[in-house]
């Protein structure tokens, strides 16, 4: 399978204080991978690395075969390959739920009218909220806002998709709508790559569990990986964390 | 003490009042449409990543919002013209209300930029949206309808504040109604008149922002909710 995401070696400081120190892993076409791990453990700073919405200060990153740290990078183009969902769901509050998601395909892919329409109504489906084609975010619940943004990501058709622990902010019963949709993408062949608190989830749609711990791949499995933690590091996380 | 009202003696003048009133229109709109432009490429510059854009920005809202206005007129219309700069009475009075509201509107669309979540920047980045198309769709019109409210106001003040314009014999309402008076000695029925006209203007007014609003902001039309 070809590798879509490349990571060798990163190191990234904000000021004094080293979030990644030497971060290596790959993801492959098709592969869903999760990434878990403390707060400050350095897994959300690696994801948003991979859409350089952070610079890296040394090592590498490939994302379909393009080199992310180079500096003649074609970042919008780079950015098209990559869909990312944030925990705040960040939607556009003055657009309906279709301006939101046919914005980006209008604007940089220049979609057309009807074409643009068909593009929101498909992405909509997908996540479960076709009645929702005109409304304002702020008339939907956390849990829609979360799967429209997705919707959004999904509009731009990338090959790869970074989901930044997306249900954070959600409770349970809303949480579950949002990992549904991830588990359909997920089984549709979707590449992703997600952070999460969500243990359950990760066992059970990941093909490959990776814990970080201090800046650095500690620990990388398959989801039953969670169930016999080979460090102690990460039977600690995982005891605090059910 | 009685005083006999005598609106009668004005009713000769009334193209004059009317004439008046549309140059203050005039004034207005030019006013308007040439101070939001300075507005907003002043509010992108206070937030630029250059610090010589922020300083030549700041130091603009700074200069005008801190001297008086009748000063900035006199300034660009005498004092430049002793330098040799000369320009038409409309043009000084246009542009000094353009300098003046301009630095006002910079600060309230700044107010409007700053509110925009910066989290709503990074999705649209990371859509592949490029720099100008995120400031214009994701940034300026969401500050925009956040502060329309202010800027309304801050536009309606522009147009009374411009009766200072007659200091230099702008003919707009404040000006026309100066000679009215003069000449029919009716002072009190004069700056009635001209009270109730300004009044007019500006319903006028707010109801073309009002309108303009209804059709550049369809969220807060629909839902009538603050963003």
């Amino acid at each position: 399978m070809s590798v879509v995401v490349k990571l060798e070696d990163v190191h990234k400081s904000f000021g004094l204080v080293e979030v990644l120190r030497g971060v290596s892993f790959e993801v492959s076409a098709g592969e869903v991978v999760a990434i878990i791990g403390r707060s400050g453990s350095g897994k959300s700073t690696a994801l948003r690395c991979i859409n350089r919405l952070e610079k890296i200060q040394s090592g590498s990153i490939e994302v379909c075969g393009r080199r992310v740290e180079a500096p003649d990078l074609d970042l919008r183009a780079l950015r098209q390959d990559v869909g990312i969902v944030f925990q705040s769901y960040n939607l556009f509050p003055h657009l309906t739920v279709e301006e939101n998601i046919v914005l980006a395909p209008r604007r940089v892919k220049n979609v057309k009218g009807a074409e643009a329409h068909a593009l929101a109504r498909t992405a909509l489906e997908q996540v479960g909220l076709s009645d929702k084609i005109d409304a304002y975010p702020e008339q939907l619940s956390g849990g829609q806002q979360q799967r429209v943004a997705i919707a959004r990501s999904l509009a731009m058709s990338p090959k790869v998709m970074l989901f930044d622990e997306v249900t954070s902010a959600l409770d349970p019963e809303l949480t579950g709508e949002v990992l549904r949709v991830m588990e359909k993408l997920a089984k549709g062949g979707m590449t992703m790559i997600m952070v999460t608190h969500e243990m359950g989830f990760a066992r059970r749609a990941a093909d490959r569990v990776i814990y970080m711990h201090t800046g650095k791949v500690w620990e990388t499995g398959t989801g039953a990986m969670l169930g016999s933690p080979q460090t102690p590091e990460l039977k600690n996380f995982l005891a605090n964390e059910l | 003490m009685m005083y006999t009202f005598d609106f009668s003696s004005l009713w000769a003048y009334w193209p004059e009042f009317l004439a008046g009133a549309l140059t203050t229109l005039e004034m207005t709109f030019a006013a308007t449409v040439l101070g939001l432009c300075i507005g907003v490429a002043g509010a992108i510059a206070r937030g630029s990543r250059h610090a010589w854009l922020r300083v030549v920005a700041g130091g603009y809202v700074e200069l005008v919002r801190n001297t008086p206005f009748l000063i900035q007129i006199f300034f660009l219309f005498f004092g430049l013209a002793s330098v040799g700069v000369r320009m038409p009475v409309l043009a000084a009075a246009v542009l000094a209300m353009v300098i003046n509201v301009g630095a006002y509107t910079t600060e309230i669309v700044r107010a409007g930029i700053e509110a925009v979540h910066p989290g709503q920047i990074e999705a649209a980045e990371s859509l592949g949206l490029s720099v100008p198309q995120v400031y214009w769709y994701v940034i300026l019109r969401p500050a925009l309808e956040r502060v329309y409210p202010a800027l309304t106001s801050q536009f309606v003040l522009m147009m009374l504040s411009s009766s200072i314009t007659s200091q230099i014999s702008a003919e707009e309402l404040t000006a026309v109604a100066n000679n009215i008076q003069s000449i029919t000695f009716r002072s009190l029925e004069t700056y009635i008149v001209v009270a109730l006209l300004y009044l007019v203007l500006t319903v006028l007014l707010k109801s073309g922002f009002w309108l303009l609003g209804q059709g550049l902001f369809p969220r807060r039309r629909r839902l009538g909710t603050p963003l």
